[in-house]
């Protein structure tokens, strides 16, 4: 039974920042971590598409119609673009621009209310329903996975976008813009392979 | 120097919850959030524990006829889906919560209103299930039901989308809380707490967050998966539409391998500590325990199809699965080998905690043989789906997990409530729990050799089984009582153990610098770490830093490596939207077991309570004011 | 084949003692009582692993004790001694060493036991196939001598010393196939078809039971399988190939027309699928995939009162008066 120890004194923080920006600050981490649990689901949700391909005799199953290319091309050109606004308004929270960061967040609600046209668009011309047999089954969930992603992304830009403009900006705040830039790449990045599984691996195979 | 009445006054003000009820609702303090998970999983454990005991008693003797197939099927599926996702990860995710900033010396984890989030949507998830029971539509398909007998075909009803949408709750919280966890040991470390100076039991919560991480997407994505063949029509898992069963299989025990090794590796870290302590020696192969916990997380996602080598997978995997589901032995051995090192080499103390862990090593490396008998994929072949299994599972389960569960309660109880349970109550609780555990599920490994299949209501007479259930039964009853004991000195030393000051036991690491129990800022100063036990260090006084805001939250992030101080972050304080959030949640998951719409109507409340939530505290645009926390 | 017959040779030796004593507990349903090849391979792998997980065990244990015992006198010393930890790095090493041969030697034997499942079987395999239902198992054979199919229910008969090639499926949910004195496991799944070689070693009555949860009547969903030397095997085949015999009374009437659209008699209009075929019914061992015994008043129990015995059961309680009752009964115990 020992008294508490005693303290000895060797250093002050107070002179520390008060925020970060990057990996150096905490909610990046935060951020990063529900990446990497999305990122799993969607690479989960990729094999189980690729397990049932691989055993089915014709793909995509005999009756079935291809899925569309002319909406599903125009939204993958339109989210790649967009790619690249989200990086200069990544550069502005680095850069601290506070016009820039307040502008190009509210451009990123709009672009991304305008993609939600085409994938709309992408559903209605998937060719197979979700429940005629386990290809439209498949397809359907990867491109609702990715539709999740890309409402829920919009919605808290639109947030983003309304506070940055109706309170003041603090170093944080940059450090959550930078987030949400990050996380509207990583959406980008996700669509590349699903867009390959949904509609060329039928082509192909 | 200690600190200053007035220093942990203004600290005390900033960091404690608001009175009443209210408080309550609204607390994001970790230790208050980890002891509501400890209390909700420990009753939880009790009712399934007295499931167990009711089918230990219909067991008993052949063709018994207290319970009818219905009830046992019910029981054994709420008793598994229970102890597995409802207590055992948990209550390790608990023990993070609690221990994880007060080993760091830290004011509270990364993200404080996660963690009330964590627990609210976990408790959505007890209820979910529970009421079920009580509305009588109990799961009762097992806790991994397998399709086409899950599918819609074969179990209308609600029942199978009870079961796969309260697998939706835990796995969000623990998503949740294992991001929280790992975040908060990479980044807010104390300053020179490198990576190769923090303790082993940090290591074993962020392996386990990692793997959490990791694997429960899988069983996220499959039981949707599931609730969509049910609800609408998807073919993912019925033959007929071009789905397979077995693609269930995979994506569930992808999950469903790596889980246990989630509730396994904290449980080394528990002792861990316990062994360090107690042997009043550092503990030995400090690198071999990190490294081998590292092989555990990684070659538990190798090891899935070991689960299903009775289904007819090509034998040549099955060869590389048996192989890799042995070589999991050479970590966890020599673990154990370092344990056993540690007190050899020390100048033992054998208090409950420690008697805990030898419970555990005896206990444990049975289950762990017998877990390498059925990794033979051949010989699995007799083994799997019977009672074998059952012992083997709940060797490694509770010998493994609950065993250094128990002994970590009994080690940080004092530094929880200010009081030492009793230690001669806590060694009666010790030989019931562990004499009446292995002498009920000992006989099981005969039993799976004698021929008796598992998740049957019943068995007929003259196969010779009778005896074995008996004992099992009795055996059962022991280890309950002695669980009523353990729980028993809990509540009674709650009031009238002995006193037991900061560190009654001699630790090494820095949750003995607080107070017992510790104030709701934990830590008056910021520890400075020069080594892996740096209460055990010489000198005057514990380094540490002042300099961390007084009047206001403040926790200190450092990088993730060195562990050098980077800056100030404000740390969230009391706030309802982590519980108004969660509701909207549940509201959406209990909805979409009905109907899919639930999803679209349930998406507006859940965007209006996150939008409460990361609306930003601060001046309105073009104020005067000055920021807060600027 | 050598590799099992060597090993039947050489299991009178070592062998002998532990399966005498594992043998002692075993019944008709247990791994621990071989009666094929694929059995003995399993059960000598079963010794192995037990021999080697025990030591270990042991060295665990006993360096658990000596540890205890060591530290606790150390304890009276007031402070501790200087570390040196390089005895027990080397001993770390030494205990790597160790587990590493042990996994080894293990799975090794592993994969001979594999090897031994997996080998060649003699060209002329028969065919069975076994379907399994809730809960029962339907059993169609191909007749050698004829090519035709032959099929009957819930009890298996397999030939003394030659191999049976067993195709397992599915018509409803997950079962799986499990008579453990002939072989380990294997799951029936539908949308697949599962293959298993069972080569008997003695002939005699064994029990099987299904090993995978599948719903309500799991439990009472057991295989009666009867190992015979080749000449009553094919005499029993050749029984179960003719169609039922002409019946005498009213039963057979009242059978077709309450129980034909779920059951088959072969020979009479009864020709459901539904349910188990029923055309040699007499001469099984037990009702209802092992849940009660081949008696009269277990018969008329189970005609009167399907869902009290097995509740969950497919099989609707057929309202039937009395004399109609003992006449189905009657003609039901005479489908020998």
């Amino acid at each position: 039974m020992t008294a508490m120890r005693e303290f000895e004194l060797v250093g002050d923080l107070s002179r520390l920042p008060d925020s970060e920006t990057g990996a150096r600050h905490l909610v990046w981490w935060g951020n990063v971590g529900f990446m990497v649990i999305e990122g799993t689901a969607f690479a989960l949700a990729a094999m189980a598409y690729l397990y049932i391909m691989t055993q089915a005799p014709a793909w995509p199953p005999k009756g079935d119609a291809m899925p569309g290319l002319l909406w599903s091309s125009i939204f993958t050109g339109g989210l790649l673009l967009s790619a690249l606004p989200n990086l200069w308004v990544l550069h502005c929270a680095k850069t601290k621009n506070l016009a820039g960061v307040r502008w190009g967040a509210l451009a990123m609600t709009v672009i991304a209310l305008l993609l939600f046209v085409p994938r709309a668009f992408e559903f209605v011309h998937l060719g197979v329903p979700w429940h005629r047999d386990s290809y439209g089954s498949l397809i359907w969930m990867l491109l609702i996975l990715h539709t999740t992603h890309v409402v829920t992304d919009w919605f808290d830009t639109a947030v983003l976008g309304v506070w940055l403009f109706t309170h003041e900006v603090g170093d944080d705040q940059f450090a959550d813009v930078e987030d949400n830039a990050n996380y509207w790449s990583f959406v980008i990045l996700c669509w590349i392979p699903i867009y390959v599984l949904i509609y060329w691996l039928p082509r192909a195979a | 120097m200690i600190p200053d009445r007035a220093h942990l006054d203004r600290l005390d003000r900033s960091w404690r919850d608001p009175p009443g009820f209210w408080g309550f609702l609204t607390t994001v303090d970790h230790k208050r959030i980890a002891a509501r998970y400890i209390v909700t999983a420990l009753f939880l454990m009790f009712l399934a524990g007295m499931l167990a005991l009711d089918m230990r008693w219909q067991l008993s003797v052949p063709e018994n006829t207290r319970m009818g197939p219905q009830l046992y099927n019910e029981s054994f599926s709420l008793h598994g889906s229970t102890m597995l996702f409802l207590v055992s990860v948990p209550l390790m995710e608990a023990m993070a919560f609690w221990l994880v900033p007060l080993m760091l010396g830290a004011r509270n984890m990364a993200f404080p209103r996660l963690g009330a989030f964590s627990f609210w949507l976990y408790f959505g998830g007890v209820l979910c299930l529970w009421i079920a029971h009580a509305a009588d539509i109990t799961p009762d398909l097992g806790w991994f039901e397998y399709p086409p007998l899950s599918g819609p075909a074969y179990s209308p009803g609600h029942r199978a989308d009870i079961w796969a949408q309260m697998i939706t709750f835990t796995e969000v919280a623990a998503l949740a809380a294992s991001v929280n966890v790992a975040a908060t040991i990479l980044k807010m470390r104390p300053p020179g707490m490198t990576l190769a100076r923090m303790p082993v039991f940090l290591w074993a919560m962020l392996i386990a967050s990692i793997m959490t991480i990791l694997s429960m997407p899988a069983v996220m994505l499959v039981t949707s998966m599931l609730i969509a063949d049910r609800l609408v029509s998807t073919h993912f898992f019925s033959p007929a539409g071009g789905g397979d069963a077995l693609l269930f299989q995979h994506l569930f025990w992808f999950f469903g391998h790596p889980e246990v090794y989630i509730i396994f590796v904290p449980a080394t870290g528990f002792v861990s500590s316990i062994v360090e302590t107690f042997s009043r020696r550092k503990l030995f192969g400090h690198s071999a325990i990190v490294l081998s916990m590292m092989s555990i997380g990684a070659l538990a996602f190798g090891l899935w199809v070991h689960h299903m080598f009775a289904v007819g997978l090509p034998r040549l995997g099955n060869d590389f699965y048996t192989a890799a589901s042995m070589a999991i032995a050479l970590p966890a051995g020599l673990q154990i080998f370092c344990w056993i090192a540690t007190v050899w080499s020390g100048r033992l103390r054998l208090a409950t905690p420690m008697l805990w862990v030898l419970g555990f090593v005896a206990t444990f490396v049975i289950g762990g043989l017998s877990g390498v008998m059925t990794a033979s994929a051949a010989l699995d072949l007799q083994l799997t789906d019977t009672y074998f299994v059952v012992a083997h599972l709940h060797y490694v389960l509770i010998g493994g997990a609950m065993f250094p569960l128990f002994g970590a309660f009994a080690y940080w109880y004092p530094k929880a409530t200010g009081r030492l349970m009793s230690e001669r109550w806590g060694s009666i609780a010790f030989i019931g729990i562990v004499g009446g555990f292995n002498l009920g599920f000992m006989p099981m490994h005969f039993l799976g050799l004698m021929g008796m299949p598992r998740r049957v209501y019943t068995y007929p007479p003259g196969m010779g089984w009778e005896t074995l259930n008996q004992i099992a039964t009795l055996g059962s009853a022991v280890a309950i009582l002695g669980g009523l004991v353990f729980v028993a000195n809990a509540l009674w030393s709650y009031r009238h153990g002995q006193p037991a000051g900061s560190d009654p036991w001699g630790g090494s690491t820095l949750e003995w610098a607080s107070p017992s129990p510790p104030p709701a800022f934990n830590i008056a100063y910021t520890p400075v770490v020069r080594s892996l036990t740096p209460m055990w260090d010489e000198g005057p006084g514990l380094p540490a830093m002042d300099g961390l805001g007084l009047d206001r939250r403040e926790v200190l992030i450092t990088s993730v490596t060195a562990a050098v101080p980077l800056y100030r972050q404000k740390s969230a304080g009391p706030s309802i939207w982590p519980l108004a959030s969660s509701l909207a949640v549940s509201a959406m998951f209990i909805g979409s077991i009905f109907t899919p719409w639930a999803i679209a109507i349930g998406a507006a409340p859940i965007a209006a309570t996150l939008t409460g939530w990361f609306w930003p505290d601060r001046p309105r645009a073009g104020s005067d004011a000055p920021s807060a926390g600027a | 084949m050598a590799w099992s017959a060597m090993k039947r040779r050489i299991a009178l030796v070592p062998g002998a003692v532990p399966a005498a004593l594992t043998g002692a507990c075993a019944g008709i349903q247990s791994p621990l009582a071989p009666a094929s090849d694929q059995a003995f391979a399993l059960h000598d792998l079963l010794i192995l692993m037990t021999a080697v997980c025990g030591l270990i065990y042991l060295l665990v244990i006993a360096g658990l004790v000596w540890s205890v015992l060591r530290a606790r006198q150390h304890a009276k010393r007031a402070a501790a001694a200087p570390v040196d930890d390089s005895a027990l790095d080397r001993s770390l090493i030494a205990s790597a060493v160790i587990i590493v041969t042990g996994l080894t030697v293990l799975i090794f034997g592993s994969f001979l036991a594999d090897r031994a499942l997996l080998a060649a079987r003699a060209e002329k395999a028969m065919m069975v196939r076994v379907t399994g239902h809730q809960w029962w198992w339907r059993i169609e054979y191909r007749n050698p001598a004829t090519g035709r199919w032959v099929e009957t229910a819930n009890e298996l008969h397999l030939p003394l010393g030659r191999t049976t090639r067993v195709e397992l499926a599915s018509n409803d949910v997950i079962h799986s196939f499990w008579v453990p004195n002939v072989s380990g496991k294997i799951d029936m799944i539908p949308g697949r078809r599962n293959m298993l070689d069972l080569t008997p070693r003695r002939s005699g009555w064994f029990r099987g039971a299904c090993a995978e949860f599948c719903g309500a009547q799991h439990a009472h969903m057991a295989l009666d399988v009867r190992v015979d030397d080749p000449v009553a095997f094919d005499a029993w085949l050749a029984g179960q190939a003719e169609a039922a015999r002409k019946a005498q009374g009213p039963g057979e009437a009242l059978f077709g027309l309450h129980c034909g659209s779920c059951h088959a008699v072969r020979g009479t209009p009864a020709n459901g699928r539904a349910g188990p075929d029923l055309t040699h019914f007499a001469a099984r061992r037990s009702i209802a995939a092992g849940t009660l015994p081949m008696t009269r008043g277990a018969l008329q129990g189970w005609i009167a009162q399907p869902q009290a015995l097995k509740p969950g059961t497919a099989m609707p309680a057929v309202p039937l008066r009395p004399a109609e009752a003992d006449a189905v009964a009657s003609y039901l115990a005479a489908l020998r």
